[in-house]
């Protein structure tokens, strides 16, 4: 497995040079695009790969702080940045609530559970026409903080290039560390973690929360970036896709996450021939890695460079 | 020679080999007191009105036949099961219905019949989880890796290795875990079991399933544990073993006491001898 220094560095290098590759405007945004779902992908990992808990409703805390930025900043007048922090502390709380009796379940019925959460707060999205603008969405202004405007694709690309770096760091960090082991320990054997004095329910709770406010302060930048919201942002749909992108790079691998979130957000871009079967195309990309490779796909082609260099 | 005289002759024999010097025994109430414990599933009692106490610094060994009740007994005593009636006293303090990890908080640490181990970890990470107390477990210093927090860490890694090493896993430090013979894992869980330094440790059927080299250092491996003062109940199947290390044995059958004494009299003990062998008649 690549150390942490290696894996920040090589990351570090490719977000520095790939805007000489991409040469006009729409390229920017698909990186953009991509590193959004980088970041967010970086945290549900943890809780998916590392902590071994599903959530299928995802896309509904990166949804939540879109519109808690878009209804603070847009329809009260708040300056962007205190907005995205009290989107931030909405859903760490939100998600504080319905993590203790939700974590208690396992396998099946966490999914159908986070599913719900997912969905229920998706239909609030789409039916509260009074706050969010229901299905038409809501027009976002751009994000300024210190009087600094973030505008221009340029200048969003190295803010979120940043913003990847500092997730994968804190991530990699949290990992090797006795919090990230108790959360990976539990994954493993978690009446074994209890027994050696880890609070499991506290550590589920904990990666829980902390993926979903990563989410959400994805999510209100996401606004900001694009300019308008709509409800599809934090639908199910997009759940699943970040699950996908998830279990295709590889869980319990913070670069395979990130691997996963860049080639999936990059490709239905180049086959556009393929829009209409979108969801279709996801869908037989996720039947595929589990069959053939369930560990994804940076932890496979690891284990295969490994097997070479011991051969 | 009757069946029943060929086991006891089995069990007994062990027995001039056994004297152990037993660790200095502390003063105190008795690390651990089971008071009219009951557990029940469905009606099937699986331990009924069952009482003991364990003195500090010593091993005991609770036998039984398969099913009497052993594994549950572990489970109740460290938190995984709350007891339907009775109470058990860890210290001095009744401590039923505490989570397990709060009991591994107050120094009871265990081994599983089955292994519980960590494979989507290295096996020194597994051992590294057992220092999880003795760490900074909070999550802000995790994601910001304070400097303490990272000095401490190396600190329990070389202490994870030490461990590996004092239990013969010196050659799978590297090691995964996933990639680990069953011998090397049951050990793995000793020492990830003593790495959160226990004053209890309660190890369940530690040398099933190993050859008889393997049962013998695993053997060695308890004397040493128990003669730094740590309080160790063995469940076991080997008679042998048990006869052999054990200062003092609870025999258990359908949930209850049968026999307690030292290996000598529980091994002389009829009822013993029967429940395991059946009766003549």
């Amino acid at each position: 497995m690549l150390g942490r220094v290696p894996v920040l560095v090589g990351l570090a290098a490719v977000i520095a040079v790939l805007p000489l590759v991409l040469t006009n405007n729409f390229l920017l945004n698909v990186a953009i695009i991509a590193g959004f779902n980088a970041v967010v992908c970086v945290g549900l990992n943890l809780l998916i790969g590392y902590a071994g808990q599903i959530s299928l409703g995802h896309a509904a805390f990166f949804g939540l702080g879109a519109y808690v930025s878009a209804v603070l900043v847009g329809t009260h007048g708040w300056p962007p940045l205190p907005a995205l922090l009290a989107g931030a502390a909405f859903v760490g709380v939100l998600a504080f609530a319905v993590a203790k009796p939700i974590l208690r379940l396992k396998g099946h019925y966490l999914a159908m559970a986070t599913l719900g959460i997912g969905i229920i707060i998706s239909i609030v999205l789409r039916t509260e026409t009074d706050i969010t603008g229901g299905p038409d969405g809501m027009v976002v202004v751009p994000f300024e903080v210190f009087g600094i405007e973030v505008a221009g694709e340029s200048m969003w690309y190295w803010v979120v290039g940043a913003l990847l770096l500092l997730a994968v760091w804190l991530s990699l960090n949290l990992i090797e560390s006795p919090a990230g082991r108790a959360m990976r320990a539990l994954h493993g054997s978690e009446v074994a973690a209890e027994t050696l004095g880890v609070d499991t329910t506290g550590y589920k709770v904990m990666v829980f929360v902390l993926s979903a406010v990563l989410a959400s302060v994805m999510g209100s930048l996401f606004a900001h970036y694009l300019g308008f919201i709509t409800p599809s942002a934090g639908d199910f749909f997009k759940s699943i896709e970040l699950v996908t992108m998830v279990v295709f790079g590889g869980m319990a691998s913070t670069l395979g996450a990130v691997v996963g979130a860049v080639i999936l957000t990059v490709l239905p871009q180049f086959l556009t021939a393929f829009q209409d079967y979108q969801h279709m195309v996801l869908g037989a990309i996720l039947m595929f890695t589990m069959v053939f490779m369930p560990r994804g796909l940076l932890p496979t082609l690891e284990g295969l460079i490994t097997a070479r260099r011991r051969a | 020679m009757s069946t029943a005289a060929r086991a006891r002759a089995a069990m007994t024999e062990p027995d001039a080999a056994s004297p152990v010097p037993p660790a200095a025994a502390h003063a105190g109430p008795p690390i651990l007191a089971v008071e009219a414990l009951s557990k029940e599933f469905g009606g099937v009692h699986a331990i009924e009105d069952l009482s003991f106490t364990v003195s500090r610094g010593r091993i005991h060994s609770i036998i039984g036949p398969n099913g009497a009740g052993k594994t549950t007994l572990f489970n109740l005593v460290t938190g995984v099961y709350t007891p339907s009636a009775g109470r058990v006293l860890f210290d001095g303090q009744p401590v039923s219905g505490l989570a397990p990890y709060k009991l591994a908080a107050r120094g009871m640490s265990r081994t599983f019949q089955n292994l519980q181990i960590f494979f989507n970890m290295s096996a020194i990470e597994n051992v590294m989880v057992g220092r999880h107390l003795h760490l900074d477990r909070r999550l802000l210093p995790a994601l910001f890796r304070f400097p303490s927090l990272v000095r401490k860490d190396r600190e329990a890694k070389e202490r994870a290795a030490e461990l590996m090493r004092e239990v013969g896993l010196g050659r799978y430090i590297d090691a995964e875990s996933a990639a680990m013979p069953y011998g090397a894992l049951k050990r793995l869980e000793i020492a990830r079991a003593l790495a959160a330094e226990p004053v209890l440790l309660l190890l369940d059927e530690p040398a099933a399933g190993l050859n008889a080299t393997e049962s013998r250092e695993i053997d060695e491996l308890i004397k040493l544990v128990a003669g730094r003062g740590v309080t160790i109940i063995l469940v076991e199947h080997d008679m042998k073993m048990v006869m052999g290390i054990s200062d003092h044995i609870l025999a258990l059958n359908y949930g209850r006491k049968l026999a307690e004494g030292t290996p000598a009299e529980v091994a002389a003990n009829p009822d013993v001898v029967a429940a395991y062998l059946g009766t003549l008649d």
